[in-house]
């Protein structure tokens, strides 16, 4: 268990939420401190969404209990949740109201005053490179400058604790990057976030980052810390006849996963039959140069999702 | 095969009232190729496939798809090809199979035939063993599958990927990208956008958008030479990127400093693309104190850092 000087901004423990046959969740506790970002990762399916809904109160847990600030919110009333933003993966924007009257609204809605509304929209609207669209209607947006708008107006509020189910899918990299400055920022002045993201660089830059796999967290702890703990050795793997090599590769009983990096594969093997594999691709029947690589963050996720888990506990265990 | 071209596209234009979207695009795509087409949101990807699709009347230009003009003959073209949508639907409530056999029944397929291709795209893309599973209950990666199957049922010649695997883990990612190259393989030419930079690896060309033009075309590798030449290194320290970039954004042979997750990337030309000069570099300011703990590494340029040298130099945003 972790424990801090301040204590944790949002806090759930022993989450468990069943939906007919299927554990969705099953035993999940998180804490985030203030100023804490973390980010929840794990394949489709693992549970991230449910665990979010949870968090902020959409979706009643089976069992277990959230804390905002030390408050547990099924007995505290609204009060201790208002506090907190939250984003789901689909967001709903006025569709018919341009990008700039979208963000007026919600900034309205959120009881800011004018001056804070005008210093903000306008950020917003530069870090998402929306500017030169605010005067399109929300539904005339392609995805990914949907996906920024919400995101814009779900920053638009500074909530103690945010909530951001996959915020950045559709977003291009420079967006991306910009909109990560801005997190930065806001936890930088207190914010405790806590965020979904199917992208494992952004996992990387998260402070924390727990790995959701069949409803648990199979992995907790700074993104280095995980890196460095991994067991696991990656290659860079060049071939002239790249999809020959990943066919041969993919048949190896040492692989454990293998990915796609730059022109080339990246390979994670068995630390324990490092040796053998590398002694197979010195005459492997398409020709490959191997490099060893130092392990990063993709490749911990990788191999933990790859490796066999006990499977989820009956509902009813 | 090779030389012939299954889109051709010269001065594409398209307007929405003062706004142009695209700007004169002009390329070409040959059969069996995977074509990439990358951008900033809002550069005009979409737009772009929308009329290629003959969803959408060019304002000016003109484009064959297929062998059919995109304004004269939109309905020969929608024959033609196959479209995955950033915002696909499918009948949630229904299975995988039956999603399939309604999409085949939209198509005109019936019977035996009808049959078959629901066999044949439940193949390609990997879900025989998820034909009798309920929509709503699969992952997203599986969905997504789910999605471009069903575009593929009545065997166009090309199909139009618009951000397929948009929120998709790294695994699924790779899963879908093995059933486009085996679609390419098979002689389907593939139209893609993403956001996933280590995807476009896998097209044989890439195109680039920024406001609505078409500001680079070439393959991975020629693209990487011509935006991001010289040398990269990975450079790591103690206090993070941003100390990276205050003790070597003025040294003279740096060109460019990126952060990427804790470490920077640092492209230099000239002598420090020697490895001994660079590590002299970072050995002295790490004696100094402002790169406590550095390491570097040689690292190959990525197209995300083509991305960010074409795409990020035409914005005015805080750097």
């Amino acid at each position: 268990m972790i424990t801090y000087t301040a204590g944790p901004a949002i806090q759930a423990d022993g989450l468990v939420r069943s939906f007919a046959q299927t554990r969705a969740v099953d035993g999940v506790s998180i804490a985030v401190r203030p100023g804490e970002l973390y980010g929840l990762v794990g394949p489709d399916g693992a549970g991230k969404s449910t665990t979010m809904r949870m968090l902020v109160g959409l979706v009643k847990p089976d069992r277990g209990a959230v804390r905002f600030g030390g408050a547990d919110t099924s007995t505290a009333g609204s009060g201790a949740r208002e506090a907190v933003g939250y984003m789901p993966q689909q967001y709903s924007l006025y569709g018919d109201l341009s990008v700039a009257e979208n963000l007026r609204f919600f900034g309205r809605l959120f009881g800011l005053t004018s001056a804070e509304r005008a210093e903000r929209e306008a950020r917003l609207l530069a870090v998402t490179r929306l500017e030169c669209f605010r005067d399109r209607r929300a539904d005339a947006l392609s995805g990914g400058m949907y996906k920024k708008l919400a995101l814009a107006c779900a920053l638009l509020h500074r909530p103690r604790v945010l909530v951001l189910d996959e915020p950045t899918n559709g977003v291009d990299p420079v967006s991306r990057r910009e909109l990560w400055d801005l997190l930065y920022e806001f936890v930088g002045e207190g914010m405790a976030v806590l965020l979904a993201t199917p992208y494992m660089d952004e996992a990387a830059r998260c402070h924390r980052v727990g790995l959701l796999h069949h409803g648990r967290l199979i992995a907790e702890g700074e993104p280095a810390s995980l890196v460095r703990a991994f067991v696991h050795a990656a290659f860079a793997v060049t071939a002239a006849d790249r999809d020959g090599a990943e066919a041969l590769i993919e048949a190896r009983p040492e692989v454990i996963a293998h990915s796609p990096q730059g022109s080339g594969l990246r390979v994670i093997v068995d630390s324990a039959a490092r040796a053998s594999f590398e002694a197979w691709a010195a005459t492997a029947p398409v020709p490959m140069v191997l490099e060893a690589m130092a392990p990063d963050f993709e490749d911990v996720f990788l191999g933990l999702v790859a490796a066999p888990h006990d499977a989820p506990e009956e509902a009813d265990a | 095969m090779s030389g012939e071209h299954v889109i051709d596209v010269t001065g594409l234009t398209k307007r929405f009232g003062a706004f142009t979207a695209v700007d004169g695009v002009d390329f070409d795509v040959a059969r069996g190729e995977i074509f990439g087409y990358l951008g900033a949101n809002g550069a005009g990807k979409s737009t772009t496939i929308r009329m290629l699709c003959g969803l959408l009347a060019p304002s000016e230009g003109h484009a064959t798809v297929a062998g059919a003009d995109i304004a004269r003959s939109p309905e020969r073209v929608k024959r033609a090809i196959g479209y995955m949508s950033q915002r696909f639907s499918l009948y949630l409530d229904l299975s995988v199979e039956e999603n399939l056999r309604f999409f085949a029944g939209a198509y005109g397929l019936s019977g035996a035939r009808r049959e078959a291709r629901v066999g044949a795209a439940l193949a390609l893309a990997n879900l025989s063993d998820r034909r009798t599973t309920v929509t709503r209950e699969l992952p997203g990666g599986l969905r997504q599958r789910l999605a471009l199957a069903s575009a593929l049922l009545h065997e166009p010649s090309i199909v139009f990927l618009d951000e397929p695997t948009a929120g998709v883990d790294p695994a699924a990612r790779r899963d879908f990208w093995r059933v486009i190259r085996d679609l390419a393989r098979g002689g389907t030419t593939v139209f893609v956008t993403t956001h996933h930079l280590d995807e476009a690896e896998y097209c044989a060309r890439v195109g680039l958008m920024v406001d609505g033009r078409l500001v680079a075309l070439d393959t991975p590798s020629g693209l990487k030479r011509t935006h991001v030449p010289g040398a990269m290194w990975a450079v790591e320290c103690e206090a993070g990127p941003r100390a990276i970039r205050a003790a070597l954004e003025d040294v003279e042979g740096v060109v460019e400093i990126e952060p990427f997750g804790r470490r920077a990337h640092v492209r230099v030309r000239g002598e420090l693309e020697d490895s001994r000069r660079f590590e002299v570099l970072v050995a002295a300011h790490c004696n100094a104190g402002s790169l406590r703990g550095a390491h570097i590494e040689k690292v190959e340029a990525t197209l995300e850092d083509v991305f960010l040298a074409l795409v990020g130099d035409t914005r005015g945003g805080p750097t």
